[in-house]
């Protein structure tokens, strides 16, 4: 296999085009955590004119929820968890700046033509490989909707946090490519 | 009859929910190490090798191998020599899942309402208790933290008869194949077929608390078992849903009579962080 492309964040549109369907990444730089909740209000943010608490402009949000940290710990367990869940507030997002989302598991049309339209990356993660994960997070610091626990939007800060690009921002999508390669025909 | 105190059920429970998040079963481990050695495509190697690590890294480090350290089930089986003292069952379980969960630091995923009050509960109770009567003066619980991942991946079709087993294998095939890489496959695919609807489902959880990859009894159902495993995994997801050979890890059927005009069958997808502990008092 191909060694990993070191990929810095925020993200520049050029630095999002060299990225390929199936190029193995070492993401470093500040990410935040985003999941179900934080997305539901701040689309409903958006909806009302209200101006979000992070601005996403370059940005990479990573869909995560994590174990709180032990004591002595930057983080506890931190993988991705399943991005077609935000599938339906992503496209607004991405109109806010989002360049790049990490999660796990494949994503619908109409996320994959937002990314197409906005010049947007999709890294996959490893599900379940938490433990793991956790190593790369170097700080963390929750930074809005702290009430929602481990729903609440976090700033990492991240090196060498190992992904796959799941699908460019040409809409190549490695959860059709790759599947149609092994699958094995009646 | 034997007594047993709630205090003990819960100091139980506390310690199964923090051991399953974080030590694999073996078992488990064993599917998972053969899946990484025999996978052809690099994505899915490449996965799996991670995974592999991760279950290595949590053990050592008692950190939970997934941060969805899900919602608990307890499967208890009392025996009915058995008599509990102190106070409730179920409360004695909740109390050892909210210790488990705040002094584990393990992560809290349950709201307090589906729908009008998504408002996490904060110590992640309740948990889903079921009980069995059994003979003997024994109690039995299984701590099954399940993520949502996988669990949003369940399916359930009542079948009419006349869809025959050919209907059966479609529909479990085409659950797992449908769910793509969100379950965090390789999965261990739970089947339950039979009863009615309700039952069907909790048979197919039932089933996931079997040793991972051993056979059902009836060696109609293991020969089926293989089958369906054989056709998923022709299906190319593999792991993660990257592409590659290794979709499941095995497929675990249990059944039970059922109604003239009926065959309900239910599919629980189980990720490959397939956690499950128990102790017998």
């Amino acid at each position: 296999m191909a060694e990993a492309k070191q990929v810095v964040t925020p993200l520049t549109d050029d630095v999002v085009r060299s990225l390929k369907c199936g190029d193995m990444v070492n993401v470093t730089g500040v990410i935040y955590t985003g999941r179900d909740a934080a997305h539901k209000i701040m689309v409903e943010m958006l909806e009302k004119g209200e101006r979000l608490p992070v601005d996403f402009q370059g940005q990479v949000i990573y869909y995560a929820g994590p174990t709180p940290a032990k004591p002595g710990r930057v983080i506890g367990s931190c993988g991705p968890t399943t991005s077609g869940r935000m599938d339906a507030y992503s496209p607004a997002m991405m109109e806010q700046g989002l360049k790049g989302m990490i999660g796990k598991g494949p994503r619908s049309k109409e996320v994959v033509d937002a990314m197409v339209k906005n010049n947007v990356v999709y890294f996959a993660a490893i599900g379940g490989a938490a433990a793991l994960i956790a190593d790369s997070v170097k700080e963390c610091e929750v930074v809005a909707f702290d009430d929602l626990g481990p729903e609440a939007i976090r700033c990492l800060r991240v090196e060498n946090y190992p992904c796959i690009v799941a699908i460019d921002s040409e809409g190549n999508n490695l959860y059709e490519q790759g599947v149609e390669q092994y699958k094995i025909a009646e | 009859m034997k007594e047993i105190g709630v205090e003990q059920i819960t100091s139980e429970v506390k310690r199964l929910c923090i051991k399953a998040a974080c030590d694999l079963p073996v078992d488990v481990e064993k599917l998972i190490v053969h899946a990484a050695q025999t996978e052809e495509s690099d994505f899915g190697r490449y996965a799996m090798e991670k995974v592999c690590r991760n279950v290595k890294i949590a053990r050592e480090n008692e950190a939970p191998m997934c941060q969805d350290t899900g919602m608990v089930i307890a499967f208890v089986e009392i025996g009915q020599d058995v008599h509990i003292v102190g106070g409730l069952l179920e409360d004695a379980i909740n109390k050892g899942v909210s210790e488990g969960y705040v002094d584990g630091y393990l992560r809290k995923s349950t709201v307090i309402d589906p729908v009008l009050n998504r408002k996490n509960a904060g110590d992640n109770t309740p948990a889903i208790v079921y009980t069995t009567l059994v003979a003997g003066d024994e109690l039995r619980i299984t701590v099954m933290p399940k993520g949502a991942g996988s669990e949003n991946m369940s399916k359930l079709k009542m079948l009419k008869p006349a869809e025959g087993l050919e209907g059966v294998k479609r529909f479990i095939v085409d659950a797992v194949v449908g769910a793509g890489g969100n379950p965090c496959p390789p999965t261990i695919v739970g089947v339950g077929i039979g009863g009615n609807a309700d039952k069907a489902m909790l048979l197919s959880k039932v089933a996931l608390r079997r040793e991972a990859g051993a056979p059902n009894p009836d060696p109609a159902y293991a020969e089926l078992e293989r089958e369906l495993l054989r056709e998923i995994n022709r299906s190319g997801v593999g792991p993660q849903g990257f592409g590659g050979r290794n979709t499941a890890l095995a497929v675990q059927i249990e059944t039970y009579p059922t109604h003239i005009a009926t065959m309900p069958v239910a599919v629980t997808l189980n990720c490959h962080a397939a956690r499950h502990k128990e102790v017998v008092l």
